[in-house]
Order: structure tokens, then C-alpha cells, then sequence
């Protein structure tokens, strides 16, 4: 609430004039009523007794003012319109700077959909509280002060009438509200429920027709279906009351300001016109009173909403550059490892006093079964994560101790997981170095041998990449990612399954592209094919979490150990 | 919109006792505003207090009837739109899990998903209001009007010149909102889109040190996205205003007019008094028509997608005897056994009609298998074996030629009964949000012993085991919470639980090490020898054992044999297996 507040800060001085636009064209507002009142009264019964100077002059004044009211609520539209809208714009791009500066352990963490529904659904919904309820809450305000002073200004009496019906109008709606809140959650908790089985099970449609399980499924589905249905038929079957009473406690208020009115004119102490302005006067004095229990789950739900996002702005963000951090230059490749610890949760160690020297051009390889943990060493060369303990060395410069742009700018690397991204063909792959010139990418195209395939595109390298539009593969895609590291004149390259897409009569023909990519580099392999990589100089052998065993192809297969095992099962 | 009207058909009893009650209750509602003018114009000016409250009264009852039937009615409503919502959606679900394959490829899961859901809430959403506003909006409308005319025909005129005019303006803001709106959502999208981008490439734009070049790139979209919010947001601020500001002018117009007729003698001021509240009434239902309208709109487009579906013609038919009797035949003459499946000479395409031989993906394969033999399918991506899989389940019918189980032409067999004969893991295959026995169990009826059998030999007992609950445990939502190993071992698992006649694995141990995939690969052969088996694999390590290797190259069959042979005969496959196994041959 508090934060929410000071964000707004930044808009104080719209807020201010938002808030004066507000009372002022309410007030105007309010005016209306009296004014036809006034003129009701010139219009005396019987024939030629009306004073038309009188009702013309109203009249007049009447259109005046409601004209001005109309100008002044559109102003006061926009004015809000304005500042919620760059509230939200603001909030989004500061969510998104940030996102961009947490470790990657965040995106592990978290669900991608979920950080998405922060910046789309969630700034959405205080962007429309903030537009909505707070010229609500004011005009609503002003309309309830305005128009009880009106209404007291006709008649005290008649207001005493009034204000018997208002506690039960506001006990029922807050009965209600209160009532039927859990209803209403239940029933947008049954539909997600729905929404979600229906997604598994129509992704899984060829497998369930696959095991003949339609009927099952089906009635499983019948059994979701009911329960979204009921649950949305209960909260209608309250919801529905709520309309129709209120309407009966308004209806049950105008019956009795009529007799008490005429009453009253009996007595002689209200005109005709009096008691049609009260009239009016009551219905829009109920009106806020009744919407109060709205704009106050409103408020709520937007205030949980800017909760979540506020959350993301508190993450703590990626360690900064230490003072006097290194720029590294001239990257030779050495890197070293020394007694590292790491774990990602407490406890449940992943990498326990490990050491190791990798040379300039030396080829290591992570090998291990699925699951194992190999690109935790990746994460902490490229320092997504931070080991506990222990030291890691490029060149001799621990890596705390360098930038982290010039730390990793000093890797390239080809990942399991191919990413590109909605662009051209030659943005994709000159992603990595900017302003990389035409001929550069298409070398890197042709040695990655995707150069015959971009050129059979509609528009060659300026063909844009989308989900549904221009189809690649994975493996494609892949050696799309293969060309962009191609282009990087990073020392040191890490492999992280990076044929895994490709089928193996690709894969013959990239070898030596790929053999020419690592030459000179200190290479850092993740590979399943163990055949690929007998040549390294140092293969890590990982299971479980932790390092098994390392040296190189004959050590290990001399030593019998998990390796040998893992060699000899590819060819039972 | 037919479709709607079909399913209410059913509980069109329902729904007209509900718009009798409704009716009720809505002349109750406009009979309020009546007494109010009559109490002001004929009883007060008796001067008694007693005939005041007597009428007063009378009020009160027509506000408590107002409310009673309008509850009820509403009610009925709700009960009425759960109804057909129920069934709409079950007929959809039965349908949808009948699409065949082609037909799924050409609407599309995600939109079969969003025709699943947002659409029929969109129906539900509007049968409800359409009982609930439907009737007493035009009503309002037609009923307020009838009576001010009676009442006043002339002042009737000022709200008849009105609506038109405020009809068109709301109509003609909301065609021009609507699609900036959208404007919006494409916007919208594409900022999703990015976030998506950096959320997934994290560690690639981390690594090239592009933070900022990403944040540029959303600032960029942000900017379009608030530009396109407010160009959209200043056009439908105008509605409220405008239509607050006519609906004043009439009521000032109603006054001034109103005065005239007094001065005229035709009038008296307190119909005025009860005219102005009409007017409001009346001019409320005008714009609750109008979002009627938008509503409807919004369900007609969403009923049309739903009944597309609905309305898929069935493919996939049964084909009697003759193609099945001639396979019988042509056999019963040879005295071999009946191969358990046979190939004959199939082609197939996706759009291809027969004959059309370019557009095939599938050329003129044959092979058979008897009862527990094997056969592994190898080849590129994009070679077709995938395909084979899907033919042989009948999710494509063939373009040309045969495929026989136990000699019978797979088209002469149920579905069901063809289909109850495999146990099958797609690639990528869904792990569903329950609980691991369950997603084995698959909504068959399996022992238990069967399960945990299956669950050993496909080495997934050791990670179920390892869960809290074991068996019991819960899976997340598409198998979030499991490696890809693990969830593969689960699909393995699924497949081998209900012993099946045939098994088929599309490349089904991708993501697991060598020796878990060998392991399983032998679990099979030992304990499901009566098994048939086809495997399509990646890595030649997988089929080396089958007994038969079929090689595809762009849906051609370059090379079918055992291991040895195909290492001799086959180039392809050889350089496949020496590049995979290095040169321990």
C-alpha cells in the first residue's frame, strides 16, 4: 500500500488536478437536479399558468451546466487515462530492467508464466484500479456529501427518511460481498482447474486416442466440467440476489420519500419540485453507497497485485562489478578450478573441494548420465552462479574479480536449449557481435551449413524468424545458434550438448566446421556420444550431483570405474 | 447463433416459465414509477393522508414482488446456462478426442484448447445474460415506452428522436474502439513475446552481455504498447461523457416541452415528475441493449468456432470386408504364418491424393514382422518415421496400399479394437498433472503388481520410489517436476503396463544416458518377449539388436536388414554407426 502510494508520488501533481476535476465536475453534477426542480416548479398546474421566463431560464442554465459536466468528466477521463497508463508503462519497463539484472538461479526458480502475468496481468490491474476507483472514490464522495446538502437544503426531514435506509443498504451489500467473495473464488479456481485439464488432455489427445481412453478421459472431463459449472451456477444463484435487492432497498426508499413527500406537501411544508429533486437527489446519493463494497475488493485485489510486482523490483539483483574489478584483454584460456564448493540448496552439496587446471586449447569434457548435473560447472565458469567456496581462476584473475561483461563476452557457446529469437535470420545469428556485415554471416552460415537452407527462404538472411511463421527445426535452430558462435572470436567455447537436435548425416557434414570452431579454444564439452569426445584432454565424469571421477579416455577406462561402465552400456 | 439455440432447445420449457416470472417482475419494477406520479397527481390532491399511505403500500408490495420474481428468474437463468454450458462442452470434449490426426493438424491444439474453454465461457456468459437482460431490457425499452405514450405521447416523441441518435453514437464508438483495442492486444503480444525471448535465452543474452540491447528492445515495444493504450483509451473515454450528456439534454428538453403541454392544458407536472424517471429507465435499457449486443457478438463468433468443430465430418471409416478378405486369402495359399504386422507397399502424403506422387512423404515402404520380432526405424529428421508410427495406429489413413495386422486390413477394425492392441510412447508424450501411478495406470483398470512391474522394467521404480509419496506422488503440471529421463521412464512405463500385443517407441530414450536406455532395451526383450516391437531411434547403439533395421532417407527405404547386413550393404547406415560408436567395430 505504502509502496503503491509512493509510486504514485511520481504522478502528484496530475493526481492533484485530477482530484479537483473530479470534486468540480461532480459538484456540477450535482447542481442538475436542483435545477430541474426549479424548473418543475414554474410549470404551475392548469391551463396558461406557466411562467416560461422561469423554465427557459433554468432550462438554459441546465444544459450549461451539463454540457460543462460532460467536458470536464471526459478531461478527468483522460487526465486518468494518462496517468495510469504511464504508470503502468513505467512500472512494466522498470519490471523488466530489473528481471534483467537477477542471476539466472531467479529464472530457474520461477515459472515463465508466471513472471510474464506479473508485467502483462497484474500492472494491468492496478493500471485499472488506479484509472477507475480513485476517480470513484472521489466523485462518489463528492456525490454523497453533495447530495445530502442538497437534500438537506430541501427538506431535513425527508433526509432522516433517507438515512434509515442507508445502514441496511450498506450492511446488506458488505453481508454479501462478504458472502459470496468465496463463491466467486471458487468458481475462477474450478474454471482454472478446468482450463488446465482441458489443456493437458487435448495436448495428450493422440495419446489418449493412442490407449483408447476416450471414453475414461471423457469422463473424467464430465467430472471438471460439472464441478466448474456448479461452482460458477452457485456464486450466480448469490450473485443474482444482490442486484435485485438493492434495487428493491432503492425502490423501498423512493416509496417512502414519496409518502413522507406528500405528505409533507400536505402539510404544506414541500413543493412538487421539491420532492422530484429529492427524489433524484436520494437515487444518486445511493448510488456510490451501494458500489462501496466493489471498489473496495477493487482496491484489494489491485493492492495484491502491485504486492507481486513490487516483489520483483525487491529481488536482489546480480552482484555488481567489484571495485577495481579487471577488464580481461588478450584471454590466453587458462582456466583453473580450486577446492570449489557448490550447492544450489543448502545442504544437498553438488560440488564438493573440486580442483582442476585446464590449459590454453585444452579440450575438457563433462560427461554423466541424465540429470546428473553437468552444466552446473558451466553455470559457474559463465558465473551465473557463485560457488560457496573455493576459487575460479581465468588466466589467473579469480572471477569475482573481473567485469562480468569482459568475463563472459571471453566464453562463446552453444547451448542444448537452441534459443532465437523473433528477427531476421542475420539478426539471429549476428546477435552475439554487433554490426557483424553481411559476408560475415553468411562465412559463419556456410561453415555451420545452414548457408543453402537460409538461401531457400522467401527473403534469404532478412527473413524474419516467428513461432508460427517461417517453420524451423530443432535442429535448424540449432545450427543457427552453431553459426552465432561461429562468429565470436571468444578464446575459451563451451559445448553444451550442442549437435543434440541435429541428426547424424548433418552432423557428419558440420564436423569439421565444428572441429575449426574449437581449434585453438579451450573447449568445454557436454556430450551424451561419448564417441565425440575420447580425444579430450581431461574428461569430468558427473552422476548424482557430484564429480565421480576425471582424467583422460585411457585413465579412466583403465581404472574400470563409473566411466567404463557408462562406455561399455553403449555397445550391449 | 444456431448452435445456441439448439442446445436451449431442451429447456425451452425452463427458459419460458423463467421470462414469465421475468415479466413479472419487470412490470412490477416500471409499475413503481407510475404509482409514484399517481400518488403525486390524483392522491395528494385529495388531501388525505390515509389513501397516501394505502398507495404507498402498494409501492412497498411492488417492490418486494419486483424483487422476488427478479431473483427467482435469475436464477432460473443461471440454472438454464449451466445446463447447456454442461452439455455444449461435453459434446465438444467427445468430439474433440474424436478428431483424426489430419483433422487436429488443421485446427490446431492451442485453438482447440482456446475453443474448449474462453469460447464456451463466453457462451455460458452470454445464455446467462441473455435470459437475465434479454428480457428486461426490451422490455424496458417497449414497456417504458408504451406506457409513456399512453401517459404523454408527446413528450414520448423528445425519447423517441433520442435513442436513434444515442444508439448510433454508442455503436459507432465501440466500432471504432473495438479495433483499436485490438491494436492493443497485438502489442501486447508482442511484449509478452520479448519477455518470453528473455526469459528462456537468459543465459545466451547474459553471456553476449545484450542486457541492454534487450532492454532497448522493450523500452521500444512498451512505448508502442502506452501509445496505442492511450490512442484506444481517448476514443472510449468519449462514450461515458457523451451519453451522460444526451441523456441530460433529454431530460432538459422533457422539462422545457413538458411545460409547454402543461401551459397547453394537455399536461399536468407531476406526469412530468414521473415522465423524467422513465426516461432514465428507459434510456439505462437502451445502453444495456447495446452491451447485449456486443456480448451476442463476442458468443456468435465463439459459437461458430465451436460448432466448426462440432461439425468435423467423421473421417477414418471403416472399410468392410473386401479389402480385408483379400489379404486373408492371398495368405491361406502361402503356407508361411501370418505376419503379425505387414507393410504393403505404403505410400502416404498429408494432402496428397492418390496418385499424386510428389506430394508424398511416405514412398512405397514394406516390411512384416511376426509375433515378438522387432524392427528399428532409423533415419534424419523430417525422414518420416514418425509417420510410420501414426499410420500404423490409424491416426492417417494410407494414400496407397496396405497395412495388415494379423492379416486383417487395419481400415477393417474398429478403433478401438486396433487401437487397444499397442502400447505406445510418442515423442515428447504428455506426463499428466496426477499422480504417478495414475499417469501409468492411464485410466485402465491395472493391478498393481502391473504397475510396479512395469514401472521396474522400464527402471522408474528407483525415482518413484525416491518421492515422498512414491506411486502416489503428484506430478506437476506436464511433468514439470521431472527430468526428461524421468519422465520418459514414466511414458516407457505407461506402455508396458498393459502388456501389450505391439509396442512402439518413437524415440522414447532421447534424453537418457546409454546405459539406462540399453538397460531398458533389455528389460524388454527378456520380459515382453511375445511382444512386438517398433522402436524409432536416433542412435544406431538402440536398433543394432532388432530384428529387422529399416533405414529412411526422405521417406524412401534405403536399407532394410539386421545389423551385420546393413553394415555391409548400407552406406548410410554405417556412416551413421561409425560416427555414433567410434571405431570399436
Amino acid at each position: 500500500m505504502k509502496k503503491l502510494l509512493c509510486y504514485m508520488a511520481n504522478f502528484k501533481f496530475h493526481l492533484l488536478l485530477a482530484f479537483v476535476l473530479a470534486v468540480t465536475g461532480n459538484l456540477l453534477a450535482l447542481v442538475g437536479p436542483s435545477l430541474s426542480g426549479k424548473a418543475v416548479d414554474a410549470i404551475a398546474p392548469g391551463k396558461g399558468a406557466v411562467d416560461f421566463d422561469t423554465v427557459w431560464y433554468y432550462a438554459g442554465f441546465m444544459v450549461l451546466f451539463y454540457i460543462g459536466s460532460a467536458v470536464l468528466s471526459y478531461c478527468l477521463s483522460l487526465l486518468m487515462l494518462h496517468i495510469a497508463q504511464r504508470l503502468a508503462a513505467r512500472m512494466r519497463q522498470q519490471v523488466f530492467d530489473r528481471l534483467l539484472s537477477l542471476p539466472v538461479g531467479y529464472f530457474d526458480q520461477n515459472q515463465a508464466g508466471d513472471i510474464i502475468s506479473r508485467v502483462s496481468y497484474d500492472i494491468d490491474v492496478i493500471a485499472t484500479s488506479v484509472s477507475n476507483d480513485f476517480v470513484q472514490v472521489v466523485a462518489g464522495f463528492v456525490t454523497v456529501v453533495g447530495s445530502f446538502a442538497m437534500m438537506l437544503a430541501i427538506s431535513p426531514k425527508l433526509v432522516i427518511v433517507v438515512f434509515l435506509m442507508i445502514p441496511l443498504s450498506v450492511f446488506y451489500t458488505r453481508f454479501m460481498a462478504k458472502r459470496t467473495r468465496p463463491m466467486f473464488r471458487k468458481r475462477s479456481a474450478k474454471a482454472g482447474e478446468l482450463n488446465g485439464m482441458v489443456e493437458e488432455l487435448i495436448t495428450g489427445q493422440k495419446t489418449i486416442q493412442a490407449y483408447a481412453k476416450e471414453k475414461v478421459m471423457t469422463e473424467r472431463f464430465d467430472t471438471k466440467n460439472e464441478e466448474a459449472v456448479c461452482a460458477y451456477y452457485n456464486a450466480e444463484y448469490y450473485g443474482s440476489m444482490i442486484g435485485p435487492t438493492v434495487n428493491f432497498i432503492n425502490n423501498c426508499s423512493l416509496t417512502v420519500v414519496t409518502v413522507a413527500g406528500s405528505v409533507l406537501y400536505l402539510l404544506k411544508q414541500l413543493t412538487l419540485g421539491d420532492i422530484s429533486s429529492f427524489v433524484l437527489y436520494s437515487r444518486k446519493f445511493s448510488g456510490p453507497i451501494n458500489e462501496l463494497a466493489n471498489v473496495i475488493s477493487e482496491i484489494q485485489s489491485a493492492l495484491s497485485a502491485a504486492e507481486r510486482v513490487f516483489r520483483v523490483l525487491e529481488e536482489p539483483t546480480e552482484a555488481e562489478d567489484v571495485y577495481g574489478a579487471v577488464t580481461l584483454e588478450r584471454v590466453k584460456g587458462n582456466v583453473s578450478m580450486e577446492k570449489v564448493d557448490f550447492s544450489y540448496v543448502p545442504e544437498k552439496p553438488v560440488i564438493k573441494n573440486w580442483s582442476m587446471q585446464v590449459k590454453a586449447g585444452e579440450l575438457v569434457a563433462i560427461v554423466g548420465p541424465t540429470g546428473a548435473g553437468k552444466t552446473t560447472i558451466i553455470n559457474l565458469l559463465m558465473r551465473f552462479y557463485d560457488p560457496q567456496k573455493g576459487e575460479i581462476r581465468v588466466d589467473g584473475h579469480e572471477n569475482r574479480e573481473i567485469t562480468m561483461k569482459s568475463l563472459r563476452a571471453s566464453y562463446a557457446m552453444v547451448l542444448q536449449d537452441t534459443w532465437v529469437f523473433e528477427g531476421t535470420v542475420h539478426e539471429n545469428i549476428a546477435y552475439g557481435r554487433d554490426g557483424a556485415s553481411r559476408e560475415e554471416v553468411i562465412a559463419a552460415a556456410k561453415a555451420a551449413g545452414v548457408h543453402e537452407f537460409v538461401k531457400r527462404l522467401p527473403e534469404g538472411y532478412d527473413t524474419v524468424i516467428t513461432e508460427d511463421g517461417v517453420n524451423l527445426s530443432k535442429g535448424q535452430k540449432q545450427l543457427l545458434t552453431i553459426a552465432r558462435a561461429m562468429l565470436s572470436d571468444a578464446k575459451m567455447l563451451i559445448l553444451d550438448e550442442a549437435t543434440s537436435n541435429v541428426d547424424t548425416r548433418t552432423e557428419l557434414r558440420i564436423r569439421d566446421a565444428m572441429l575449426r570452431l574449437m581449434e585453438g579454444k579451450t573447449c568445454f564439452v557436454i556430450a551424451h556420444r561419448l564417441s565425440t569426445i575420447q580425444n579430450a584432454d581431461n574428461i569430468i565424469v558427473v552422476n548424482n550431483g557430484t564429480i565421480e571421477e576425471s582424467g583422460t579416455h585411457e585413465e579412466l577406462m583403465h581404472k574400470r570405474g563409473f566411466y567404463y561402465k557408462l562406455y561399455a552400456s553403449q555397445f550391449q | 447463433m444456431k448452435l445456441i439455440v439448439r442446445y436451449c432447445k431442451p429447456y425451452a420449457l425452463r427458459m419460458l416459465y423463467g421470462f414469465l416470472i421475468k415479466i413479472v417482475g419487470t412490470f412490477a419494477d416500471l409499475g413503481l414509477p407510475w404509482v409514484l406520479s399517481f400518488i403525486l397527481d390524483e392522491v395528494v390532491p385529495l388531501g388525505e393522508i390515509r389513501p397516501v399511505l394505502c398507495w404507498g403500500a402498494f409501492m412497498l408490495f411492488l417492490a418486494v414482488a419486483a424483487r422476488y420474481c427478479n431473483i427467482f428468474a435469475n436464477r432460473k437463468a443461471a440454472s438454464v446456462a449451466q445446463d447447456v454450458t454442461r452439455s455444449v462442452r461435453h459434446d465438444l470434449f467427445v468430439k474433440t478426442m474424436r478428431l483424426s490426426g489430419s483433422q487436429t493438424d488443421a485446427l490446431h491444439i492451442p485453438s482447440l484448447v482456446s475453443r474448449m474453454t474462453s469460447d464456451t465461457y463466453n457462451i455460458h456468459q452470454m445464455v446467462g445474460m441473455m435470459q437475465r437482460l434479454g428480457v428486461r431490457a426490451p422490455m424496458i425499452l417497449v414497456g417504458g415506452i408504451i406506457i409513456t405514450l399512453t401517459m404523454e405521447p408527446v413528450l414520448t416523441l423528445v425519447l423517441v428522436i433520442l435513442l436513434p441518435i444515442l444508439g448510433f453514437l454508442i455503436f459507432y464508438i465501440s466500432k471504432k474502439g473495438i479495433p483499436l483495442y485490438k491494436r492493443v492486444q497485438t502489442a501486447m503480444d508482442s511484449m509478452v513475446r520479448i519477455m518470453r525471448e528473455n526469459i528462456s535465452g537468459i543465459r545466451v543474452i547474459k553471456a553476449l552481455s545484450k542486457t541492454g540491447y534487450e532492454k532497448e528492445r522493450f523500452r521500444e515495444e512498451n512505448k508502442e504498447m502506452l501509445a496505442r493504450e492511450l490512442h484506444a483509451g481517448r476514443v472510449m473515454a468519449l462514450s461515458g461523457p457523451i451519453m451522460g450528456l444526451l441523456l441530460n439534454i433529454g431530460l432538459t428538453l422533457v422539462v422545457v416541452v413538458g411545460a409547454y403541454r402543461v401551459n397547453a392544458g394537455a399536461s399536468e407536472p407531476g406526469k412530468i415528475v414521473a415522465f423524467l424517471s422513465y426516461f432514465t429507465m428507459i434510456l439505462n435499457a437502451m445502453i444495456m441493449i447495446n452491451r447485449i449486443f456486443m456480448v451476442a457478438s463476442k458468443a456468435t463468433a465463439s459459437a461458430n468456432r465451436i460448432e466448426e468443430v462440432l461439425s468435423a465430418p467423421e473421417d477414418l471409416l471403416l472399410i468392410p470386408e473386401d479389402g480385408q478378405t483379400e489379404g486373408k486369402q492371398s495368405r491361406s495359399e502361402e503356407t508361411e504364418p501370418v505376419p503379425h504386422i505387414e507393410f504393403r507397399n505404403v505410400s502416404f502424403g498429408y494432402h496428397a491424393a492418390k496418385g499424386q506422387t510428389e506430394k508424398y512423404c511416405i514412398r512405397n515402404i514394406s516390411f512384416s514382422l511376426l509375433h515378438g520380432e522387432s524392427l528399428g526405424i532409423i533415419g534424419a529428421t523430417g525422414s518420416g518415421k514418425t509417420t510410420l508410427l501414426n499410420l500404423l495406429m490409424r491416426f492417417y489413413d494410407v494414400t496407397e496400399g496396405q497395412i495388415l495386422i494379423d492379416g486383417t486390413d487395419i481400415r477393417g477394425l474398429s478403433l478401438t479394437e486396433l487401437r487397444s492392441r499397442f502400447g505406445v510412447v510418442f515423442q515428447n508424450d504428455v506426463v499428466f498433472a496426477d499422480t504417478l501411478r495414475e499417469n501409468i495406470a492411464f485410466g485402465r483398470t491395472l493391478e498393481d503388481a502391473q504397475i510396479t512391474g512395469a514401472a521396474e522394467h522400464a527402471l522408474a521404480a528407483d525415482f518413484i520410489h525416491g518421492k515422498k509419496d512414491g506411486f502416489l506422488h503428484k506430478a506437476a503440471i506436464k511433468g514439470a517436476d521431472l527430468s526428461g529421463g524421468q519422465r520418459q521412464r514414466l511414458l516407457v512405463a505407461r506402455a508396458l503396463a498393459g502388456a501389450p500385443e505391439v509396442l512402439l517407441l518413437d524415440d522414447s530414450s532421447s534424453a537418457l544416458d546409454y546405459r539406462t536406455d540399453a538397460e531398458i532395451r533389455k528389460n524388454i526383450r527378456e520380459q515382453y518377449a511375445d511382444t512386438t516391437t517398433i522402436l524409432v531411434a536416433q542412435r544406431a547403439s538402440s536398433v543394432m539388436q532388432m530384428t529387422h533395421i529399416l533405414v529412411l532417407e526422405e521417406g524412401e527405404c534405403i536399407g532394410y536388414g539386421t545389423h551385420e547386413e546393413l553394415m555391409g550393404e548400407c552406406g548410410v547406415y554405417r556412416e551413421i554407426a561409425k560416427l555414433q560408436m567410434g571405431d570399436i567395430e
